[in-house]
């Protein structure tokens, strides 16, 4: 089951295990802003992107909005 | 949607997938770097200036001096984790010298996020009269305080258009 992470521990997994951030909301969302470092992979675009753009073994991050 | 994506990626054999579900929200809202068109905007936490703090139990008498050697007006109620609890000025504070912070103080001072919009909420502070306001993290500590006239020099004509704007709407 994928955990839960806070901000603090979002960046110790970026700066101590290379963890990869992807923002999941639509290409104009990113455009307009997105966490310093974060790629973009559009939900909709998730299976085939996600296998050419990111390792399976290092830690992955993934985020929207918020959860409301 | 992100937990969405985090299952998906689980099932996709992705070993280590975790979801930072607060957000964009809470990242920008804390004031932390980002980048894209709109990451440039001004903001109320990049202008925001320190205030003098005190802690809930402390003697009137002895904020009331540390307000004035730091030159300020007020001082901000903050617990431990720096999560504001209220707002005391100086005025307060000279009222009952031999008081504790708790008696003088305004509970639950209103607040704005860090990355809240600067236009829109400059021109309701002018609508308000309001001349200052503090600035927090989406959890509730203290960035500091936002005067109003230094949003208004850092945007100048943006707040007529903002205004001029509003009026072609309402009418």
């Amino acid at each position: 089951m994928p955990g839960s992470v806070t901000r603090e521990e979002l960046q110790r997994l970026v700066a101590e295990e290379g963890a990869r951030v992807v923002e999941v909301l639509p290409r104009e969302d990113y455009d307009f802003e997105h966490i310093a470092g974060a790629i973009n992979i559009p939900l909709k675009e998730l299976d085939d992107a996600a296998a050419s753009a990111l390792a399976k073994d290092a830690p992955v991050v993934v985020y929207c909005n918020d959860f409301l | 949607m992100s937990p969405r994506a985090a299952w998906r990626l689980e099932s996709l054999g992705f070993e280590s997938v975790f979801d930072y579900e607060a957000g964009k929200t809470d990242w920008t809202g804390s004031g932390l770097p980002s980048e894209g068109e709109g990451a440039e905007r001004p903001r109320p936490g990049m202008i925001a200036i320190p205030v003098a703090t005190c802690r809930l139990g402390e003697q009137v008498r002895e904020v009331e001096k540390r307000v004035e050697e730091a030159d300020d007006t007020m001082c901000i109620v903050v617990a431990d984790d720096d999560v504001v609890l209220g707002r005391v000025s100086l005025a307060q504070l000279r009222s009952n010298p031999e008081a504790v912070v708790d008696d003088v103080m305004s509970p639950g001072p209103t607040t704005v996020r860090y990355d809240e919009e600067l236009v829109g909420l400059t021109v309701r502070m002018q609508d308000k009269e309001v001349g200052d306001i503090l600035v927090t993290t989406p959890a509730g500590k203290l960035v500091g305080v936002m005067y109003r006239k230094v949003a208004e020099e850092l945007l100048g004509d943006a707040l007529d258009e903002y205004r001029a704007h509003q009026e072609h709407h309402h009418h």
